[in-house]
């Protein structure tokens, strides 16, 4: 990897390697006996870590100057594998959990392994591990090849992943240790939202460097969204992470906003994180890989202008729908009501432009399990979004709201439609950046498929049977006029189907599991000469790097 | 339109500013008025701050992810009030940074169950929630009483809450780790001035059954006994109007 670096990149890895290790150190020394110093060790040994990798390769020789009439693939080689693997944690940890809710002693009274401290490791590994490193990974493949430019420079883009991964291990560590701020898909502190901040901002610099060197006069649709997705992010954010620590040798702090003020914030940011996170950005992954495997260019360039724009006005409005009925002000509740049902539109434009795509290739989705998966993630993607706006409406939403339906919804969403694009696209992927016309095996990809929509469809309906039969148990009354049921009546109801989403969540695992070994098989077989980029852009030459 | 978007998507820099533009209006005018409009959060007279002890407990309730599995949070909802009390009114979470209202009920909702058990209760519901709700889902939490509460930084964590917008003073900043001693040893010189500067109102006792010693445990229940009673406006007369509309 050193390799591909110039020597004034190795200097700058050197550098930056440095300063983390300093500013690691910084946190180790004012922590003391806090968790924070844990972290701040963590981030010591990664960073040492780091410079003695770059510093036992620096006599390499210089990367060629051919170099720079190829793409640069190696990051998203290396964010495919991390994507995996953070798949792999997320899904077992969920699953665990899961199996907890059946068995409530699998936490072996650890105060590390219970449900609490548990469920954000699965929800960040998930959303962010496994998510976040796909994204990104796909992000480098589609902004080169749409625009026909190579990455700007070789150091970004490891800085980009690396750093990225960084913060992810220091949120999930941080959960077992107990270090949250407690607001839901935002739970790291501040030190680790201030590190993101950093990450993110060099993130989209790196986009914008790529778009100013594109050879394209157009920016391709999977851009705008990729765009939308690194923006709005950042926004996002900062806004809610925005807190003060008890002081600067302590891991604690507290959130600038409070009660009512702090309900909204935090679920405009979940709800938009739903959206520009889980959704933004894997409509770009889809708007690239859906028709370059399919074969077909992408059905309706209008319905993409009116559902980006669409997604990108309206969904930040719309988070107010997870607060019906509360103390927050009606009116709010009213508009994020309006807006989610209106979202329908954008979401079923985008949604019908992905299988309209298809018309033509059916033949295909019959026989390719990988383009399947990004057919069925579409599919899901149009269930999810109607389940979505009719769960907004408010007085569906006095039933659902605070049920398994909710947990079904966000599955629906995550299983069936995120990963099922993202395994859709990395099996697209991986071949190509190996030089490979096929997976290692096509039969796992199949059994992987079916694993992946069994367990998906087990789990969903688990839980919309028992999310369901929640919200009336809850509100049933006795001729008498009293309630039918104590809520622990509810929670006995709910065993069953507790049990069947473990067993659901167990077999996308095992879908996960195939994948991997399947995506490591692969990358073995690819012939070891073939370490350099993929194929020289098509046309014109490539410009030059910095 | 359509063809004002076929230029737009030739510059990098017009679309980012046209995605910032779409994506802050929604924002904007549903959470800028939040902190402007009076009547977003009721006034309350009697609205009391945390006592040190009962934060250092919701801190641990934040730690343990307990909002995982239950809402504070009673819906305008016949039901919801019927099963939990009144519903829950803004200016109970006024001074909860972050709130926790939650999102999911997996256990019952908690915003009223200050007073509903006895300290007894929860302590062995802590230590094995199965030995008092025997098809309980939660985890067990025993280590809670054997680990001494930290309470040296307690100075430090009400100074943030009052950089925040808490109205802590400078006497229950300077008496934080005292008074977080004095709650929950009601013989000692120390409980006075947590009547004094909390109200005479605030539980003084031994949360976990053990004066000698502070624990995660008497934190915890000491927060857990708080919630709901911060202040009474969510059962004074005044909402009376509001309850018989419904």
């Amino acid at each position: 990897m050193i390799a591909q670096l110039t020597i004034q990149e190795r200097q700058s890895a050197l550098m930056i390697l440095g300063g983390l290790a300093l500013a690691g150190l910084a946190l180790a020394v004012a922590g003391g006996q806090d968790l924070l110093a844990a972290h701040g060790w963590l981030t010591v040994v990664c960073a040492l870590a780091g410079l003695f990798y770059v510093i036992s390769g620096y006599f390499e020789p210089e990367p060629s100057p051919e170099r720079l009439a190829r793409y640069y693939d190696e990051p998203t080689k290396a964010g495919v594998v991390i994507a995996m693997i953070w798949a792999i944690a997320g899904l077992f940890v969920g699953d665990w959990v899961a199996w907890q809710l059946v068995f409530p002693d699998l936490a072996f009274e650890g105060a590390w392994s219970s449900f609490g401290r548990l469920r954000p490791i699965h929800t960040s590994g998930v959303i962010f591990g496994f998510g976040g490193n796909a994204l990104i990974a796909t992000s480098f493949h589609v902004m080169q090849r749409a625009t026909r430019a190579r990455l700007p420079d070789q150091i970004t883009p490891w800085f980009v992943l690396l750093g990225y991964n960084l913060f992810c291990v220091i949120a999930a560590t941080g959960y077992l240790m107990g270090v949250t701020q407690s607001k839901e898909y935002a739970e790291p502190e501040w030190y680790a939202d201030i590190w993101l901040a950093i990450v993110w901002v060099t993130y989209f610099l790196l986009f914008l460097r790529t778009l100013a060197r594109r050879q394209e006069p157009h920016i391709y649709v999977a851009n705008w969204y990729y765009m939308a997705f690194i923006l709005l992010v950042a926004v996002l954010h900062v806004v809610n992470n925005l807190a003060v620590p008890i002081s600067f040798g302590s891991a604690k702090s507290y959130s600038v906003f409070s009660g009512v003020q702090d309900a909204m914030t935090q679920w405009w940011y979940g709800h938009n994180a739903v959206a520009f996170f889980l959704t933004a950005g894997f409509l770009g992954m889809l708007y690239y890989f859906l028709p370059v495997r399919a074969g077909r260019p992408i059905y309706s360039y209008r319905m993409s202008i009116i559902s980006f724009w669409g997604i990108t006005f309206m969904y930040m409005w719309a988070g107010s729908h997870h607060l019906h009925f509360t103390a927050l002000p009606q009116w709010v509740q009213t508009l994020g009501m309006t807006f989610s049902v209106m979202l329908l539109v954008p979401s079923w434009a985008s949604a019908s432009n992905a299988l309209m795509t298809l018309n033509g290739a059916w033949t295909k989705v019959r026989d390719d399990a990988t383009l399947r998966f990004m057919t069925v993630a579409a599919i899901f993607y149009g269930i999810s979004t109607f389940e979505g706006s009719f769960m907004a409406i408010r007085a569906v939403n006095s039933l659902s709201h605070y049920t398994d339906w909710t947990i079904g919804h966000v599955h629906a969403g995550a299983l069936g439609w995120v990963a099922m694009i993202t395994f859709g696209s990395i099996y697209a992927l991986v071949p190509k950046l190996w030089n490979l016309d096929t997976m290692y095996s096509g039969r796992l990809v199949e059994l992987h498929f079916w694993l992946a929509l069994s367990g998906t469809l087990v789990y969903v309906f688990a839980m919309w049977n028992s999310g369901i039969i929640q919200g009336l148990m809850w509100r049933s009354y006795t001729e008498a006029g009293t309630l039918s049921y104590s809520f622990i009546d509810s929670l006995v109801a709910m065993h069953p189907y507790y049990i069947a989403r473990a067993v659901g969540g167990l077999l996308f695992l095992l879908g996960a599991l195939v994948g991997f070994y399947n995506i490591v098989m692969t990358i073995r077989t690819a012939s070891a000469a073939q370490d350099e980029s993929d194929a020289p852009v098509l046309g014109a030459a490539v410009q030059a790097g910095e | 339109m359509f063809g004002f978007h076929y230029r737009l998507e030739r510059s990098a820099m017009g679309l980012v500013l046209a995605v910032i533009a779409a994506g802050s209006v929604g924002g904007l005018i549903e959470i800028a008025p939040l902190f402007t409009i009076d009547e977003t959060v009721e006034k309350a007279a009697d609205m009391r701050v945390y006592t040190p002890l009962e934060l250092a407990g919701r801190n641990i309730y934040i730690r343990e992810g307990c909002y995982a599995c239950h809402s504070q949070m009673i819906r305008t909802l016949r039901d919801e009030v019927d099963r939990y009390g009144p519903y829950s009114l803004a200016v109970e979470s006024q001074y909860d940074h972050p709130m926790l209202w939650g999102s999911k009920r997996t256990g019952p909702d908690l915003a009223r169950v200050g007073g509903k058990y006895s300290d007894q209760w929860h302590v062995a519901h802590m230590i094995n929630p199965r030995d008092v709700v025997p098809v309980s889902k939660m985890p067990r939490y025993g280590w809670l009483a054997q680990n001494t509460l930290e309470t040296e930084d307690l100075g430090l964590h009400l100074k943030a809450q009052r950089r925040v917008g808490v109205p802590y003073t400078d006497e229950m900043i300077a008496n934080a780790q005292a008074d977080a001693y004095g709650q929950t040893a009601p013989d000692s010189e120390h409980a006075k001035g947590v009547a004094q500067r909390y109200g005479e109102a605030t539980q003084v006792r031994a949360f976990d059954g053990d004066p000698g010693r502070v624990t995660e445990m008497d934190a915890m229940v000491a927060y857990l006994q708080i919630l709901g009673r911060l202040t009474d406006a969510a059962h004074s007369p005044a909402d009376k109007t509001a309850e018989a509309k419904r």
